[in-house]
């Protein structure tokens, strides 16, 4: 194997990273460089300050804002779809009744499946348009839902008060598929004997799944808050084409103060790049803390 | 339709069980709410979807006046409107020729990386890899700014050139992670023995190693594709002015701006329509693919 490798290798390798450091790599260390600058964008001339930009960051209420409204996303996004996602994959996979083989899916499986997987298909963009139109005041399919019971219906995405949570119910929406079939994919890998054994010592279905099922699946679970955390975080496609962030800055974002910093009305490129520069370390912190948070000993099936 | 299977369900298990009958009743209540439940959530899943199909038919009268009535004659014109007056057809062709471009290259890119990560030793590897798989950490935001000056300096912003290069560049550190592990799992004994027969180092890589990684690749293809086609945020920062080289996703959020002075909805319905009918159609397809391929990388 070694005679000749390093023309493969050199060919193989050099263009990939090439590709990778001009457009990845560099624009991430650049964002570092820019961020202490009150750099304008256009022109050349980019003045050092410091941490200046940082310091206004700390007392811009608008920043502020927008990451409380990403610290409840994160709070709540996460746990509501990893709890309804185990909940609707444990139905498909271990919820029919015990034939001889052990734990079976309900009737319907796989239609299920297939059909709450959709939203994972589709683009955000066409996830947060389809939703804004839901959600209409006049023609939306909630509000004629309710006026056609007798109900009176909020003004969803225009109210201060709902806009936030409709938002986020679109952001649950929108994600409970994909973990359904994730966990899924997890619970069909557990052993079949596992279960024979706890039914034999007669545990009812709820035991089996809160003793044995969710601790076998710890892992994906764990890898589901991590990127669930990350996406809580971010949201920006779909509060931007749904809100913007309004009503006044009800739904705002730290994604969405980014990007208007940056290519809104004034292109304040250093003082995004501060945001930027924030949202990475915000990221990582988070990420490390799911990781440190929900850990647990590896289980093995041997 | 489901809750209806239950009773005869719950007739025939005890006699197969009696030991645990109390058990079985209990559950049999849960098990209406539960199944009332996944059909909730498939109603709540699918009605949007419907609703959406249903709009595109209707006249913007219709929509205004009884939202969850069904079109009185299946109006293609909409259809027309939106494909030909708003460009989605243009936009969704643009989408397809980026799409085709970026995959292509991450593909190829990303393979041949991985490949050599898996498959030599040479100085410096432990660096490089670990270059690539950092990105994963990192937000696409945290590059945005600079990144448009990046294109721009390289003469790329505005040009599809520019979004496939950039596509492909942040799928690299995903494609690489995903692709390495893949290619270590690969037996080396066929590579042994195909170089013993004088196969060379290029050849080994194309007629033996490829085809053998085709799950993998299919996997990775798949999540790339749909990444890519559903990107927003890049074309939004990086494809600005020419509005006819613009990708899907923006020609239909420009549609939905525009629609709330027209006041065309039934323009915009069709518009999300045709973006949604061919995606569906090919994730019923290859459903098994389709999810494997998105939750396998979860996975690992």
């Amino acid at each position: 194997m070694r005679h000749g490798k390093y023309p493969l290798i050199v060919t193989f390798l050099v263009p990939p990273v090439l590709l990778y450091v001009v457009f990845v790599v560099s624009p991430y260390l650049q964002t570092f460089q820019i961020s202490t600058t009150d750099w304008l964008g256009y022109s050349a001339d980019a003045n050092s300050v410091g941490m200046a930009n940082f310091k206004a960051l700390w007392n811009d209420d608008y920043v502020w804002n927008a990451l409380k409204n990403n610290a409840i996303l994160l709070a709540l996004v996460p746990v509501l779809t990893i709890v309804l996602g185990l909940f609707f994959a444990a139905m498909l996979n271990m919820g029919g009744r015990k034939g001889r083989a052990g734990v079976s899916g309900v009737r319907g499986s796989s239609f299920y499946r297939t059909v709450y997987f959709f939203p994972q298909v589709l683009s955000v963009v066409i996830i947060a348009l389809l939703w804004k139109e839901v959600y209409h005041p006049n023609k939306g399919l909630l509000t004629s839902a309710l006026n056609g019971v007798g109900l009176s219906a909020p003004t969803w995405l225009g109210d201060p008060k709902t806009a936030f949570w409709c938002v986020l119910a679109v952001m649950i929406w929108s994600n409970v598929g994909f973990y359904v079939v994730l966990f899924g994919a997890a619970m069909s890998a557990i052993p079949k004997e596992i279960y024979e054994a706890v039914m034999l010592d007669g545990a009812s279905r709820l035991t089996t799944l809160w003793k044995v099922t969710i601790p076998l699946l710890w892992d994906t679970v764990q890898v589901a808050w991590v990127y669930l955390a990350i996406f809580a975080l971010d949201g920006f496609i779909l509060v931007q084409l749904m809100t913007n962030g309004g009503p006044n800055f009800s739904t705002d974002v730290i994604g969405v103060r980014m990007y208007d910093t940056a290519f809104g009305s004034e292109t304040k490129f250093g003082y995004a790049s501060a945001i930027g520069v924030v949202m990475f370390f915000l990221t990582l912190t988070v990420a490390v803390l799911a990781l440190r948070v929900s850990k647990r000993d590896r289980i093995e099936y041997s | 339709m489901t809750t209806l299977d239950k009773p005869a369900a719950a007739v025939a298990a005890p006699a197969a069980a009696p030991a645990d009958r109390p058990v079985r009743r209990e559950l049999g209540v849960a098990n209406v709410l539960s199944h009332g439940f996944l059909l909730f959530w498939s109603a709540l899943t699918v009605l949007p979807l419907l609703w959406m199909f249903l709009s595109s038919f209707k006249s913007n009268t219709e929509i205004l006046a009884d939202p969850w009535g069904l079109p009185a004659e299946l109006r293609l014109d909409n259809w027309v409107r939106a494909w030909n007056g708003a460009h989605i057809g243009q936009y969704f062709l643009n989408s397809l020729l980026v799409v085709a471009g970026s995959v292509t290259l991450t593909m190829l890119m990303g393979a041949a990386a991985a490949y050599v990560f898996a498959r030599y030793e040479f100085r410096g590897k432990q660096v490089v890899y670990y270059l690539f798989v950092g990105g994963l950490m990192f937000p696409v935001f945290l590059a945005l700014v600079p990144l448009f000056f990046v294109v721009r300096n390289a003469g790329l912003f505005g040009t599809w050139t520019g979004l496939v290069l950039v596509y492909a560049a942040y799928s690299l550190p995903f494609t690489v992670f995903f692709l390495t592990a893949f290619f270590r799992t690969l037996p080396t004994s066929i590579a042994e023995a195909a170089m013993v027969d004088g196969c060379g180092h290029f050849r080994l890589f194309f007629q033996v190693m490829l085809p053998m990684a085709r799950p993998g690749l299919i996997s990775v293809a798949i999540f790339n594709f749909l990444s890519h086609w559903n990107q927003f945020l890049l074309p939004q920062v990086l494809m600005q002015g020419d509005e006819s080289k613009w990708v899907l996703a923006q020609g239909l959020a420009a549609l939905s701006v525009n629609q709330g002075y027209a006041g065309d909805y039934a323009q915009l319905f069709a518009g999300l329509t045709i973006a949604v009918v061919p995606v569906l159609l090919v994730y019923v397809a290859f459903q098994r693919q389709v999810q494997s391929g998105l939750t396998a990388g979860q996975l690992k």
